[in-house]
């Protein structure tokens, strides 16, 4: 189909094999189809930061998921003494009631990530679907949930959060449901707008001449095409839920004692930030980790999917 | 333009009713404020009967949240239900501690803005360059920090600066506790030394994240525009570097940015809650996590009403400068 003339990425690239020998003329211009996800796929890969930022953040999900089955203590664990230094025994040194700090920074992680990456799914999922049934339909239905998302812009979460927290037990999928409820809106902008502009397209309306559904125009046409926005949307929401968890367990309406998450370490141990620093450290350090991480991953995403972007970035 | 602000304007009020209603329900259902009171020893069941009286508990939620709204519609914003406030008035609560939030909260994201666009620009023009790569990492890891741990980080080693200065035979210079109580007094120079003092803290760790934020956007936006047609054209004419910086990539690389801030500026007056709370000032933060930790809804209502308002308004000025600084964008 393509002309030799014109010199597209795909072609040069089979150049530089040269043809076969023996195989005369025939593959001369015969290119190997290369699919767009592999395409990305290769462009993230090469992209340096991003791959360091993925082995740090699977390092840190192997350690917090697989480590504290064989480590000798749990974090619910207070045998051991209170405030102890860290030392062979207890890398991180213990906490005042006698709880392995390595252990609870462990289940931190844990948690932490967990909250994260269930926030950043469900939060993408309400934002896709409302986002683009508003963009998509237009009229009364934009309006109406356009109008849900300022309702939701203006609601203080906290009041959310100390009703469902509190009241329905701290457990970590309500902290998760909490964040993941005031996540969406930013997602439902953006995937509007892009919708606005797609849903303008030939293939659209020919589908739609077809006779298919709402529900298949915004699953088959308009979300595919829109994918790249998405993953980086939800990759950067990853990270910025980890800080929202650890602020809400900052001011005890995360996570609840006799579970533990990196937000509720650092609220019980900050006093001893001059005293025992290695309290305070460990679980600051692995949640600047993670959110860094994610937020360079998020970067090489964006600029695999757009690759006019690779000039405009650092 | 005039009906497009007055419509805005209209569909707000629903969004209003609806979010107060909401907020009171969830308030009011989720503790009693009389609970502490009714678990003192001595207290007789007839005491906490007659205070769940005094203080309207009694009633059905809906009468409650409709006795506020036309209180509220009156210009009565009620006192506060939470025992230990003694029946503070609302208005006067909400007003001082927006007060507090505006000078700490709201001035910190003003030079938030102004250093943020200063050093994204400069990114920008000189990338790849040393500043860039600092410029980028240092965003990178501030917005990627809690910022309770940053201000707790702030406020310890202020303590020990502090220290150090006595240790020289100085008075102590940096505030972690609040702003003084009596305001400032002195000498000018010394009023400064106060000012600086109180504000430093509080306001670098607010500033700090911000700054990230901004600084990563204009540096962006600056991109793309260098980018666009009209620059290159600006350069084929033969202006000099100045000029084709400033006046045609800057003047746009702006556009995004304004509209950005508007939004973030509206959202600054619900307060710094976590930096409210380390560093001990009373403003809007405090004032929701006061309200929704003693179930106080009244109060909780005028903490809503003001800032829910507040956002409105800068949503709704995004939108129109938006409109107004790139016309090709139309309002409908």
């Amino acid at each position: 189909m393509a002309s030799p003339l014109m010199s597209s990425p795909e072609t040069t690239a089979v150049e530089s094999h040269g043809p076969q020998p023996g195989e005369v003329g025939r593959h001369d211009f015969d290119t190997k189809a290369r699919k767009q996800s592999r395409v990305i796929l290769g462009r993230f890969l090469r992209h340096r930061l991003a791959m360091a930022s993925l082995s740090v953040l699977v390092l840190l999900v192997v350690l917090a998921f697989v480590v504290p089955a064989f480590w000798k203590y749990t974090f619910w664990d207070t045998s051991s003494g209170g405030y102890l230094k860290p030392s062979p025994d207890h890398p991180m040194g213990t906490n005042q009631v006698g709880n392995d700090m390595f252990a609870q920074v462990l289940r931190g992680t844990q948690l932490s990530l967990l909250i994260a990456f269930v926030v950043a799914i469900v939060s993408t999922a309400i934002g896709v679907v409302l986002g683009a049934l508003s963009g998509y339909l237009r009229g009364i239905m934009d309006t109406g949930l356009m109008r849900l998302a300022d309702l939701f812009l203006i609601f203080p979460q906290i009041a959310a959060a100390a009703l469902l927290v509190n009241r329905l037990g701290g457990s970590w999928y309500m902290v998760a449901l909490v964040l993941a409820l005031w996540n969406w809106m930013q997602i439902a902008r953006i995937t509007r707008g892009e919708t606005l502009s797609l849903a303008q397209r030939e293939y659209i309306e020919a589908s739609r001449a077809a006779g298919a559904g709402t529900g298949h125009i915004i699953f088959r046409h308009l979300v595919p095409n829109m994918i790249g926005t998405i993953t980086v949307n939800a990759t950067l929401t990853i990270a910025l839920a980890v800080l929202q968890e650890a602020a809400l367990s900052f001011i005890g309406l995360g996570v609840h004692i006799p579970d533990t998450s990196l937000g509720l370490i650092l609220n019980t141990n900050y006093s001893q930030i001059l005293e025992r620093p290695w309290l305070f450290w460990w679980p600051f350090v692995i949640i600047v980790l993670i959110s860094l991480c994610v937020n360079f991953i998020g970067d090489g995403l964006r600029d695999a999917f757009d690759p006019r972007q690779t000039k405009v970035r650092a | 333009m005039f009906r497009y602000v007055i419509r805005r304007l209209l569909i707000s009020i629903p969004i209003l009713l609806v979010g107060t209603f909401a907020a009171f329900v969830l308030v009011a259902s989720s503790g009693d404020p009389v609970a502490a009171l009714a678990s003192k020893p001595g207290v007789t069941k007839e005491v906490v009967e007659n205070a769940r009286h005094a203080l309207g508990l009694d009633q059905n939620i809906f009468v409650r949240y409709w006795q506020w709204l036309i209180h509220f519609v009156r210009g009565d914003w009620g006192v506060s239900l939470a025992l230990g406030q003694a029946q503070a008035s609302v208005f006067d609560v909400v007003t001082q501690s927006l007060w507090v939030t505006v000078r700490l909260v709201v001035g910190a994201e003003i030079i938030a803005l102004i250093l943020g666009v200063a050093v994204g620009v400069l990114a920008a023009v000189r990338q790849y360059s040393i500043f860039d790569y600092i410029a980028t990492s240092a965003a990178f890891l501030m917005f990627s920090m809690p910022i309770f741990c940053v201000a707790i980080v702030l406020k310890n080693y202020g303590i020990q600066f502090n220290n150090v200065l006595v240790s020289w035979g100085l008075k102590r210079w940096l505030t972690t506790a609040g702003p003084p109580t009596g305001g400032f007094s002195g000498s000018v120079g010394n009023q400064i030394v106060q000012y600086t003092g109180t504000f430093l803290l509080p306001t670098l760790s607010i500033m700090l994240i911000s700054f990230a934020a901004y600084s990563r956007f204009q540096r962006a936006s600056m991109l793309e525009t260098m980018g666009m047609d009209y620059v290159r054209t600006a350069r084929a004419k033969g202006l000099s570097q100045g000029r084709v910086i400033f006046r045609h990539a800057f003047r746009n690389a702006l556009i995004p940015v304004t509209t950005y801030f508007s939004l973030n500026f509206g959202a600054a007056f619900t307060g710094a809650i976590v930096t409210e709370t380390v560093f001990g000032w009373h403003g809007m933060g405090t004032v929701l996590i006061d309200a929704v930790t003693q179930y106080d809804p009244n109060m909780l209502m005028g903490f809503l009403v003001v800032t829910a308002t507040l956002i409105i308004v800068f949503n709704l000025i995004a939108d129109i400068m938006y409109g107004f600084l790139d016309p090709r964008i139309r309002l409908g």
